[in-house]
Order: structure tokens, then sequence, then C-alpha cells
């Protein structure tokens, strides 16, 4: 119940923020229908002055979906179209809630529940965020310019777990600065993004977080 | 363009999740991808809050964008809700806008 709230709340910022960023409501909600991945969602609203570093930020932030699977796939099992369908809906909730539980059944039972009830929550919620901002008025007199480097503030916080993911964020943050006034729009976002390949590959412990990564899927 | 961006984006990122779905769970398990993919959305969306915190365009400048994000900050501390820290950021830059325009 938490999960679905907290949802349909995000699901609304998001709608009524993608129209407020200039896309349509269409637009907007194909992206919550299809990509289905709040932060790439986000990010690809956020950087919309590029379409294309806005595209490249979204799928970026979109990779750590793949490797859900390592998790999820071994519960599921799932073939052919319900496979499909079990893919669409891997993402950090569903994850999550499919992880915490102690046997397979429930994990099972966890992951279709979570994903189904978000799947809808998330885009009714974009829709009425979506057509509720269209009638509202100026963004900035809104003040929702402050509001999306405020929502993306709070997807960070969660994953601020121990000092090198605040090392990484700082100095994510500190390229994407410098860089703004000598590249095009959206480069210095994607230039954070070498921040993480650079402090990913070069981790000196990289025995420890495999034995926690595989140790969770169980 | 937009169009493009959106149908890009949205088929990329239900590929990203079908593709992990197909690949061999050795290839995922691998120490570095997971620790690249962990990182990637720290550094993103770290850099996506700085920036339009702080740029208009190419320009770097202080605005009403700055005390709503200290909002943010003490309500993401707090633990507030997704939708509050959202609104209370844009209330508090609509309101110093409000005050000093």
């Amino acid at each position: 119940m938490g999960v679905a709230l907290a949802t349909g709340a995000y699901g609304f910022s998001f709608g009524a923020l993608g129209t407020a960023a200039g896309l349509s409501v269409a637009q907007t909600c194909v992206l919550s229908l299809v990509a289905f991945t709040g932060a790439s969602q986000f990010a690809f609203i956020g950087s919309i002055a590029n379409p294309v570093s806005a595209t490249l930020s979204a799928l970026l932030l979109g990779l750590r979906n793949g490797l859900y699977s390592l998790r999820t796939r071994p519960i599921l099992g799932p073939r052919g179209v319900r496979r499909l369908l079990a893919a669409q809906l891997t993402i950090d909730e569903t994850t999550a809630m499919a992880a915490g539980q102690g046997t397979a059944e429930a994990a099972r039972l966890a992951f279709w529940a979570t994903g189904a009830s978000v799947y809808v929550l998330w885009n009714l919620a974009t829709l009425l965020g979506a057509v509720g901002a269209a009638h509202l008025g100026s963004p900035q007199h809104l003040g929702l310019d402050a509001a999306e480097p405020a929502a993306f503030l709070a997807l960070l916080a969660p994953r601020l777990t121990d000092r090198r993911a605040v090392g990484v964020a700082l100095a994510g943050a500190g390229v994407a600065i410098a860089a703004t006034p000598l590249t095009p729009a959206g480069v210095p976002v994607l230039l954070a993004a070498g921040v993480a390949v650079v402090a990913g590959v070069r981790s000196p412990r990289a025995g420890g977080m495999a034995d926690r990564t595989t140790g969770a899927s169980g | 363009m937009i169009w493009v961006g959106v149908v890009v984006t949205s088929l990329g990122c239900l590929a990203i999740k079908a593709v992990g779905y197909a690949l061999p769970s050795r290839v995922i398990a691998r120490p570095v991808v997971q620790r690249v993919a962990g990182l990637l959305p720290v550094a993103l969306l770290a850099a996506l809050a700085a920036q339009q915190t702080f740029a208009h365009g190419q320009s770097l400048g202080l605005d009403a964008r700055v005390p709503a994000m200290m909002v943010a900050a003490l309500a993401v501390w707090r633990r507030a809700p997704f939708l509050l820290v959202v609104v209370l950021a844009a209330a508090t830059a609509a309101l110093w806008r409000m005050a000093l325009g």
C-alpha cells in the first residue's frame, strides 16, 4: 500500500512536470506506458532542450533495470509473453519487493502484485498530472522549474548508501556544473556519467561487492 | 524531434529490461558491470539536480531555485514523501519570486 501511494504521488509529479517541460499529454503518457521507469523519464523531460542527450541520459539511467533480472529471473523463470511482461515490470520497486520475501512463492506473488499495481497507478497518475498541469499556467510562475531538481534530489538521496556513492554524487555534480559553460546542452550530464564508469571500473573492493550482490539474489 | 526522443527513449528502456532476461547471468553478474550500473544513477541524478539548480542554458547563476533546493534538501533529510519534497520546492521558488518580483 505504501508503495502504491508513493507511486501515485511520483507519477502525478512526472505528468505535471512533463507537460510543463513542453511535452504533449500524449508524449508524457507514452513514456509512462512504454518506458515505465521513473528516473529515466524524469531525466528525459529534464534535459529536453537537447533531445539526443536527453535520450542518452534516460537510457543510461535505465541500464540498472537490465541488471535486476539477475535477482528476479531465478524467482520468476518466466517464458514467452510472460517473460516480456516480467521484463517490463522489472524496476526498482518490484525487484526490492521480490527480494524482500522469504520463499520463492511469496517472491513471485510480491513481484506480480507490486508490478501490476505500480504499472496501473503510475500511468493513471501520469495522465492526471499531465492533464492537470496543462491547465495550470506558467511553469516559472508556479516554481515548477525548481520542482525538477528537487525531484532529482529526492531520487538521489536513497542511493547515497556509502561513502563511495556520496563521492560519485559530488563528483558528478561538480563535473556537470564545471562543463555547463563549456559544452552544449545535455553534454555535462553525459560527462558526469563518465564519473560513474571510472569509479565503478577502478573500485578496489571488487570481490566484496560481488559477494554481496549474489548473496542478495537468494 | 521530441516524438523521436520519446519513442527511442520508451522502446530503449523497454529493450534494456528485455535484454536483461536474454543475457546469460554470468555477464550481468560480473562485479564491474554491477558496480558501474549501480553508480550511473548516482552520478546522473546528482548532475541533473545540480545543473537544474544553477544553470540557465549554458550560463550559471543563483536564483529562486537555490532557496527552493535548500528547502527540498531539508525535506529529503527529514524523510518527507516525494510529492511533498517537490511541492515544497515549487512553493518556495514561487513565493521567493513573488516576494522579490
